[in-house]
């Protein structure tokens, strides 16, 4: 490289980085002068769930025998609190065990250290002094924390309900999607997906094998289509059909990449231009996935509204317990979670099946 | 929540600058900072801890440099030791020296198996070989139409059967004998790690064709579970490297050095983007260096000399000689960047850069005002941002649809990047902040 185009190089980087400081101060000046509040789940262009007549929130049926399926979590966990067991008082070692348990299910430092914080208050107000107390009223403590909340996938009252799936790449939005229309299907609600994933090879391809398997219908585009079109095309259908609800598969995308949430923009928008349909837009999340669930969280629910997280692949040793940060700094809840491969294994999410699955 | 390792790191070493000695205290105090950074960026809690472990024994010990201040020393250690941590050899694969080599990918749903076998066969396709690319996952629907597909656009054949993944492996070898391919890929399906009955058929699969090259595929973005994940695989099959894949997210791959640590063998590759050609070789130096706030300064001159056009180059130098850098230029440059790639990209990349700057989320449709603001002057503004008064001012924000202040904002911003200029032009370098210096 010769002299001059490095001094050239350096000259291109300090402009980027001249304007990268004053678009960062700026921003965040911005941000300090309007208080914005933190983004949560349901930004003002969220669907209005409150619209939606009660009787068409179909609670998600109960999750038969979570506890046993995510019995090697249980196990998996149960060797970390497995310390506290031996122990005779609630010292700094059996504290640390907690912290460690919690670290160790992907929580997350800032939200384990709360919970570690308002453990140590409750175990003191309950007197406890057996480290197994401490144990039971962690699981209380996050039961509570996760109480309260709808959980329920609301459809449309009157026309075709649509259902908008995001996430980043791999997390299991196709396979989700399938399962799920497996669900409307047996409630008697026709399923149609769409293949707004035209980005990835085969991604269609996928989508309509699972179709067939489940017996819902699909709208898809070529290779490349604008994924736009497509959910157009699927809205319309539906219409006509008069399908139930319009799963919409997208292509997994990093939050990071502007262009491509900018697309997703662009589909949410056309999903609702028929008013009132667009009920769910569903953040998918892998349960292996650690610290950066945070942000994908947080920059799909900006982009598109997220109201609610589907945390997938449960079934392996993964905690998933990034969700619980989830669910305290953006305030979108967990609706479902994915506990194996069949079609049947996508349940509701249930706080106190979560907490004594991890903690029992 | 932005909170990236690299910010603290910058902010344990701000602290430490400007002491004289380190204390027991002090190391404690910046392991407890450490541990913290690392659990952030998703290192697992015993790797953390033997990491931490080290440091703190390198840093209390006897290597006392005489060249260095104590701050920098800690620096040196912490780099030091992740990059022993992430290092080996990357970016090449074990070669049989009777061909086919045989290399299979193996990993959890959703890592990006199948692309990075689409990947591997375009990177060894550019180095000369002859990939034969196999899909042995019969599990996943459409999985081997998603390959054919990937090898449709790079141009490589694609093998596989409806039976079985083992029989499937066979036949890919006789295939690759009868057809002269001389590295077979085999891409396997997406697996839990505690799931004995599909783990035993990938020890068949292994079996029956002995690859050269076991890797595990492993997301950026996996947290604690990493170390299960790649301590099982390598019980079961054995592993020989492992593929870094989605690394272009702002995740801190923190999963690279639980894995590192727990495998003990290499990572080989990362994936880098979403096309074809975003695949490289890992960089444990590199990465290091980002996770220490260093920057990436390598891969960024990289990307810059492909994305800088030499003649232009050339031209905007002479100007900056003579010290005639214009709003024009500034515009050029600004395109120039941004060919590089996504800012946000390029940001995490840089030396030095305010916490402030690096945690923006990096809206592109901003730098389209600052376009719109220039485009909206005459050339003689351009050339010469003296003339501009409050009457041209009003007509340029409006023209561009934006601001005064914006417009302010832009020129106060122009007249730093001149200043900069000028003291390049001069022959001085300005200062880059490097922690610890």
């Amino acid at each position: 490289m010769s002299a001059t185009l490095a001094a050239v190089l350096l000259i291109g980087i300090f402009v980027l980085a001249a304007v990268l400081i004053w678009l960062g101060l700026g921003l965040a000046r911005r941000a300090q002068k309007l208080e914005e509040p933190p983004p949560t789940g349901a930004p003002p262009e969220a669907p209005p769930a409150a619209g939606v007549d009660e009787s068409s929130a179909v609670a998600a049926p109960p999750a038969p025998g979570l506890r046993d399926r995510l019995g090697k979590t249980r196990a998996v966990l149960a060797r970390s609190l497995g310390a506290l067991r031996g122990r005779r008082a609630i010292d700094d070692e059996a504290w640390d065990s907690v912290e460690e348990a919690l670290l160790v299910a992907d929580v997350g430092v800032s939200t384990t250290t709360r919970l570690v914080d308002e453990l140590r208050a409750r175990a003191s107000a309950a007197r406890a002094d057996d480290p197994e107390q401490l144990v039971t009223l962690l699981r209380g403590q996050i039961v509570d924390d996760l109480s309260g909340v709808d959980r329920t996938l609301h459809h449309a009252p009157g026309g075709p309900t649509v259902w908008l799936f995001v996430g980043v790449n791999g997390t299991g939005k196709t396979t989700t999607i399938a399962k799920l229309a497996r669900r409307e299907i047996d409630d008697g609600r026709p399923a149609l997906m769409a293949a707004a994933d035209t980005f990835r090879a085969a991604a269609a391809d996928q989508l309509a094998h699972w179709a067939e398997r489940v017996g819902a219908d699909v709208v898809r585009g070529q290779e490349g289509a604008d994924p736009g079109s497509v959910v157009f095309d699927a809205v319309d259908a539906a219409g006509g059909r008069g399908a139930g609800v319009v799963l919409v598969d997208t292509a997994g995308r990093m939050h990071t990449k502007v262009n491509l949430m900018e697309e997703l923009k662009k589909i949410r928008r056309i999903a609702e231009r028929t008013p009132g349909a667009l009920q769910e837009v569903l953040l998918v999340i892998d349960a292996t996935t650690g610290q950066n669930g945070l942000a994908q969280a947080r920059q799909f629910a900006e982009a598109v509204g997220v109201t609610g997280v589907v945390l997938t692949k449960i079934d392996g040793s993964a905690k998933g317990g990034i969700v619980l940060a989830i669910e305290a700094d953006l305030g979108i809840p967990v609706k479902l979670i994915g506990i194996g491969e069949a079609p049947e294994d996508l349940v509701a999410f249930d706080p106190e099946e979560f907490a004594a699955a991890l903690f029992a | 929540m932005f909170d990236v390792l690299s910010d603290r790191f910058d902010g344990i070493f701000k602290r430490l600058r400007g002491r004289g000695r380190l204390s027991d205290k002090d190391v404690d105090e910046v392991a407890r900072e450490i541990r913290v950074a690392l659990l952030e960026a998703d290192v697992n809690v015993s790797v953390v801890k033997s990491f931490i472990n080290r440091v703190k024994e390198r840093a209390r010990g006897a290597e006392v440099a005489k060249s260095l201040s104590p701050a920098q020393q800690v620096i040196k250690i912490v780099h030091e030791e992740l990059m022993t941590t992430l290092g080996g050899e990357t970016g090449k694969l074990t070669m049989s020296s009777k061909p086919p080599t045989v290399v299979m990918l193996a990993g959890l749903q959703g890592s990006g198996k199948t692309t990075a076998a689409g990947k591997l066969a375009r990177h060894l396709v550019a180095d000369g070989r002859k990939p034969l690319l196999v899909a042995a996952d019969l599990q996943r629907p459409a999985a081997v139409e998603q390959l054919r597909a990937l090898g449709k656009r790079i141009d490589v054949p694609v093998f596989s059967e409806p039976t079985d993944p083992v029989k499937v492996a066979r036949g890919a070898l006789k295939e690759a004998d009868r057809t002269g391919r001389n590295v077979v890929i085999l891409d396997t399906a997406g697996r839990l790690q505690i799931d004995d009955a599909l783990m035993g058929e990938l020890r068949r699969v292994r079996d029956k064709v002995g690859p050269h090259d076991t890797l595990l595929v492993v997301d950026a973005m996996t947290g604690q579970e990493a170390v299960n994940v790649a301590g099982a695989f390598d019980d079961a099959i054995g592993l020989d490297g492992v593929i870094l894949t989605k690394i272009d997210g702002d995740a801190r791959g923190g999963a690279a050095l639980s894995v590192k640590e727990v495998v003990g063998k290499p990572i080989l590759f990362a994936g880098t983007g979403e096309k074809l050609d975003d695949f490289e070789p890992f960089h444990p130096d590199r990465m290091a260096s980002r996770i220490l706030g260093m920057g990436d300064m390598l891969t960024l001159i990289e990307k810059a000399e492909a994305a800088f056009d030499e003649e232009e180059a050339v031209k905007a130098e002479k100007k900056l000689r003579k010290g005639q850098f214009t709003l024009e230029d500034f515009l050029d440059q600004m395109q120039q960047v941004r060919k590089m790639g996504p800012l946000q990209n390029l940001v995490g990349m840089m030396p030095g850069l305010p916490k402030e700057a690096r945690d923006a989320e990096v809206d592109e449709s901003q730098l389209g005002r600052i376009e719109a603001i220039i485009r909206s002057m005459t050339p003689e503004e351009r050339r010469n941002p003296a003339v501009i008064n409050g009457s041209r001012r009003l007509r340029i924000a409006r023209g561009s649809g934006t601001s005064t202040q914006d417009v302010n904002g832009m020129l106060k911003q122009f007249k730093m990047v001149q200043q900069m200029m000028r003291s390049v032009a001069k022959g001085k370098m300005p200062r880059l902040p490097v922690p610890g210096r």
